[in-house]
């Protein structure tokens, strides 16, 4: 027991202890409270104004170093509600050259919690936004009249060019989901609405500083608090550099007018995107200041839908432009040969009937290709899914697995948002459509000319042009190109190379080199650009069939890649093959040559919509 | 002595220790309405609707007290008898969260059960210390005996440990590590419970605090230098019995001390470290020369405590400043809640002192913080609830808080040393060791003390689990405290 008594004893440490600790706490919180008064003053949120200073949001330059997007100041009237005394209203309602019963209502909407979820009467609110500004000066000069309230300086984007709105995105106010996604937000900010100034948010918003004012009684700003010592100074964000050529964005978007459909120019070398237009546009004016709201709600409810990017977003049947990419796969699982020849009576004939128009018969692959021969690429796929010793749907999971290396099937992963992924059928798809029914090459076979099931985007489109001009392989295609004091991600710099050999692609680009001399892309066959291009006619349950064309030059040292789409236009030549050769035209060379002017301004005054046979949008 | 008195839910409210009760009332009470104040909405307030942190509170609360009172019906030779199997089951609940859990924000240690979610930590607690007591009781055991015993102990104490660490719980795992305190109690050499304190004080302070400079060394060790001559000067006194040379020892560094003052006050540099150095030195060869010759042992252990810390506290700064990559020190100074960086951890401690402090004598009045209320201060109803009080009923009611859980432990040091085996005692003493670090803890690092470590304040942060997790290790204390002459 002896043992136990000296043990017992260590109950006064342990007490101790616990009595120490809580001693020196007691010491601290008297420290705290009542002995240092900086704690106190800090604290007294009447006499502080923690007032946030925006960073510039970066700028934004295109590939040869054109500013396209600056910033802009704008001012808002911001209050403490708790702080507000009495005050004049008509003053007020004058000096913001409002009347009084807008007054009430913006008052009401200040405090509508479905409005404005974030209100508390001791945080600051916003009244009113963009003030003009005269506006500003004259409401900063009678600003003491009016204790609770302050001006909140911000700065708001302005367009150089009139054009790429579906590249460049525009701001919004953050909503209250935003708010609880990110802190970085507070109810009032901006953040980025769309395009780049969505996708590269992080980067252009930079980070926010915030000035500690003090105030009076009366809530008049009284200067700084210590000095600005406790100021953390704001981080301006970073600038962007496109990819973009603005010019060749404007061009495009000329060129499309009264059209509906898109156009992707690609530099095959880099991956970088020269022009991504789509039609129907807007003017991205129309998505800053105050009217904002108005002109978004009128965007969403045009029928043409221009808020829908077409270059990434639509999934259109990619219609003849698909046949290149049939015969690589051909070749490379050796089903035919240079000199591999298939019948053509007027079309595909074996149980059932794809039409063709006249050409020569039998034909090999490279005039297939420039006379854009349906029946080749279906007796082809015939040959593929009907292999000896395997079965269509194993051979069909091959085909799948090409076309998917070829950056079909899937999002490309561009640095926009909102990219759709278009459709590459595989076995499954099949298996659960005809129900486990058995189906055959012929069940299926017009997926080998663009038709049936697959669907494409126009970038994905324009990528099979880049990777036939770099002869087998393509990078991801970006519309950044650099960032300040920083870099783009590094997929970007990888490159992909689809497990077919470089020399089928030669063979390939032979065959699209025919056409533009030869064939059906004989509009594109300019004098001094040598250019190779596949047409496309993609039929569709809409109307009159999409007007495609895929193509790069030059042949040789390929600059640009492109594809064009406009809907329910007729045949590839007819508007794909003329717009995508004033395109390469007028980025190789700066400008159309005179000889050419005729057809830029059929192109730019030509309205595919009005006789579309599209009944309802 | 009654038989009844385990068989009815009568006769217990006659043996049961009211103290304690009371405190417990009293704390939950406060708690609850703390949380009132903290999640109160100046614009849309309702007291009872259950959406509600407060009406969500009031509805744990509730359960907690049935909670207690189905503990007290319950005979308490059943905690005794299936202490293990209690404590297997928890253990496999904790090994289940690992894998069960949802990944929030990094933890996965919150059991999802529709509309509640439990944190199996906190019933961790409750059976590791009936595991431990039901060791302690077993026939013949003494801690001392065999290294056995010690390995027995720790196993029980640091399986929950790993199995939270896992689940990215640092905060709760480190909760167990206060049962040191229990070891200490059951017979563990004092000199290990002083060397782990000193340790974690030494390494704290001095990474924590590097400003401002005193005699031109960083106030931590500056603090450090003081703390270890103060060791010194009590070990002569009280461990080695010499008053004379206790005396004389603190007379030399008290005049030093003064001498320094002056010194450095009429504009002469002086450096800190070699000024604490020669005077430590000084006072060793002073100890040397002057002790009684003919028993040196605990002579010796008091001068190799003083140079172990020297030397611990120069590897610190060394190890820290020159080994570790300043990443590595960032990281350490975050998880260490010392990082200033105003949007992150020191953003919450900044807050939370700038709202304690606004509080002053009497504080703002109940729901008239501002702090607190505008959100200034993150967590406010949950590690943060601290400052609510200080806030609103200032130091008067933020003090007196402090001293209800000071009674309520050293009540509960009370209860555990008059029961008649070592079950209860130890028992006792776990309950005691876990209050004792939460509260050090949690107050401490909202008073801007302690490292931003996240555990709740017992009885006060919102949340079901914290709070019948401590209702539960309290309620067998008092059951077995009321049964305990039977």
């Amino acid at each position: 027991m002896r043992k136990d008594y000296n043990l017992e004893k260590r109950k006064y440490i342990i007490g101790g202890f616990i009595c120490v600790l809580v001693v020196i706490y007691l010491v601290r919180l008297f420290n705290l409270q009542l002995g240092d008064s900086t704690y106190k003053d800090s604290a007294d949120s009447n006499a502080f104004l923690r007032k946030i200073i925006y960073p510039a949001r970066g700028l934004v330059y295109d590939r040869n170093d054109r500013l396209v997007i600056f910033n802009q100041p704008a001012y808002d009237v911001m209050l403490i509600p708790r702080d507000v005394g009495e005050f004049d209203t008509l003053a007020l309602c004058k000096v913001l050259g409002i009347d009084k019963a807008r007054l009430e209502e913006l008052w009401a909407e200040m405090k509508d919690p479905r409005k404005n979820p974030g209100y508390s009467s001791y945080r600051a609110q916003k009244l009113l936004s963009h003030l003009s500004q005269e506006e500003y000066g004259r409401l900063q000069e009678k600003l003491y009249l009016f204790p609770g309230f302050f001006i909140q300086k911000r700065t708001i984007r302005q367009y150089n060019y009139h054009a790429g709105a579906n590249v460049l995105g525009n701001i919004r106010e953050v909503s209250a989901e935003d708010v609880e996604k990110d802190r970085y937000y507070r109810s009032g900010d901006y953040t980025g609405d769309l395009g780049i100034e969505k996708s590269y948010e992080k980067a252009l918003r930079g980070v926010k500083g915030m000035e500690i004012m003090m105030k009076d009684a009366h809530g008049r700003i009284q200067g700084k608090y210590e000095n600005g010592i406790h100021d953390v100074s704001p981080e301006a964000g970073k600038n962007l550099k496109l990819s973009l050529d603005m010019e060749l964005q404007q061009y495009g978007e000329t060129l499309m007018r009264g059209k509906i459909g898109a156009i992707v120019c690609i530099e095959p070398a880099t991956g970088e995107i020269l022009a991504l237009v789509t039609s129907p546009n807007y003017d991205p004016t129309l998505l800053i200041g105050k009217d904002r709201g108005k002109n978004y709600a009128e965007l969403v409810k045009n029928p043409y839908m221009p808020l829908f990017d077409r270059a990434l977003q639509a999934a259109y049947p990619p219609g003849s432009t698909f046949k290149p990419t049939q015969g690589l796969i051909f070749l490379q699982e050796g089903i035919i040969d240079n000199s591999t020849a298939y019948p053509c009576h007027r079309g595909y004939v074996n149980g059932l009937r794809v039409g063709c128009h006249g050409h020569g018969s039998p034909i090999t692959l490279k005039p297939a290709l420039q006379t854009s021969c349906n029946a080749y690429f279906c007796w082809g796929l015939k040959n593929m899914l009907d292999r000896q010793g395997t079965t269509p749907s194993a051979q069909l999971t091959k085909w799948k697995d090409y076309m998917v290396s070829m950056g079909y099937g899937y999002k490309l992963g561009v640095d926009l948002p909102h990219e759709s992924r278009g459709f590459i059928p595989n076995a499954d798809f099949y298996n659960s459509s005809f129900r486990g029914k058995d189906w055959s090459a012929n069940s299926i076979i017009s997926i080998s000319i663009g038709q049936g099931e697959v669907l494409a985007t126009p970038l994905q489109i324009a990528n099979l042009g880049a990777t036939i001009a770099n002869r087998g392989f393509f990078y991801t295609p970006h519309v950044v190109k650099e960032i300040s004091d920083s870099t783009i991600d590094k997929r970007f710099k990888v490159k992909h190379a689809p497990r077919i050999k470089k020399e089928y692609y030669e063979t390939v680009a032979e065959g699209m080199r025919m056409a533009v001399l030869g064939g059906t892309c004989k509009g594109a066959n300019l004098v001094d650009i040598e250019v190779a291009g596949k047409t496309g006619t993609a039929q569709n349950p809409h109307g009159r069939d999409h007007s495609v064309f895929m193509g790069f030059a030059p042949y040789k040292d390929p600059k640009i890649a492109v594809c064009v789409y406009v809907e329910n236009a007729g045949f590839g030549a007819t508007f794909g093959v003329p717009i995508g050769a004033l395109m390469i035209e007028k980025y190789l060379k700066g400008e159309v040559s005179a000889g050419r002017k005729g057809a830029e301004q059929h192109m730019i005054h030509s309205n595919t919509i009005a006789n579309s046979g599209v009944k309802k949008h | 002595m009654e038989l009844k008195s385990t068989d009815t839910g009568t006769s217990i409210f006659r043996t049961v220790d009211w103290i304690t009760l009371i405190l417990y009332l009293l704390l939950v009470t406060m708690g609850a309405v703390s949380i009132y104040a903290a999640s109160y909405d100046f614009d849309n307030a309702s007291l009872f609707d259950f959406n509600e942190f407060s009406g969500k509170q009031f509805l744990w609360i509730g359960l907690a007290l049935v909670i207690g009172l189905v503990i007290f019906l319950l005979d308490y030779r059943l905690y005794e008898a299936y202490a293990y199997p209690i404590y297997a089951i928890v253990i496999l609940v904790l090994i289940a969260t690992i894998f069960l859990a949802p990944d929030i924000k990094g933890s996965r240690s919150w059991l999802q059960f529709g509309p509640v979610s439990l944190q199996p930590a906190e019933f961790g607690k409750f059976a590791t210390a009936l595991a431990l007591a039901k060791l302690f009781d077993s026939y013949n055991f003494s801690l001392n005996e065999k290294m056995s015993n010690y390995a027995r102990a720790l196993t029980i104490i640091f399986l929950p440990i790993m199995l939270i660490l896992l689940q990215k719980e640092t905060g709760s795992a480190l909760v167990y590590l206060s049962l040191v305190f229990v070891l200490y109690r059951e017979g563990m050499p004092g000199i290990i419970l002083c060397s782990i304190l000193c340790a974690v004080t030494y390494f704290v302070v001095a990474v924590k605090y590097t400003t401002p400079l005193i005699l031109g060394i960083p106030c931590g060790e500056f603090s450090i230098f003081v703390i270890i001559l103060l060791l010194y000067a009590l070990m002569i006194l009280f461990f080695c019995k010499e008053a004379v040379l206790g005396r004389n020892i603190i007379l030399g560094f008290l005049g030093s001390g003064i001498i320094v003052a002056v010194l450095s006050f009429l504009g002469v540099a002086i450096n800190g470290r070699i000024f604490f150095l020669s005077i430590l030195g000084v006072a060793i060869i002073y100890t040397v020369i002057a002790m009684p010759k003919h028993r040196p042992g605990r002579f010796g252990i008091t001068i190799a405590a003083a140079l172990v810390s020297v030397s611990f506290l120069f590897s610190v700064n060394y190890v820290f400043g020159n080994i570790l990559q300043p990443h590595q020190q960032t990281r350490i100074k975050v998880s260490l809640g010392i990082e200033d960086d105003i949007r992150g951890a020191g953003y919450n401690v900044n807050q939370s002192k700038i709202a304690i402090g606004s509080g002053g004598l009497t504080g703002k009045g109940f729901l008239n913080g501002t702090q607190t209320k505008l959100k200034y201060v993150p967590e406010q109803h949950t590690d943060f609830i601290y400052c609510t009080i200080g806030e609103e009923e200032g130091f008067v009611g933020s003090a007196a808080v402090l001293l209800l859980f000071l009674a309520l432990i050293l009540r509960l040091i009370k209860l555990a040393e008059r029961q008649r085996t070592a079950f209860g005692r130890v028992y006792g003493y776990c309950v005691v060791s876990y209050l004792i670090f939460h509260l050090a803890i949690n107050i401490g690092m909202v008073i801007g003390l302690c490292p931003v470590i996240g555990i709740p304040l017992p009885f006060f942060s919102y949340g079901g689990s914290s709070l019948w997790g401590f209702t539960i290790l309290l309620f067998i204390m008092l059951k077995i405290d009321a049964s305990r002459r039977e």
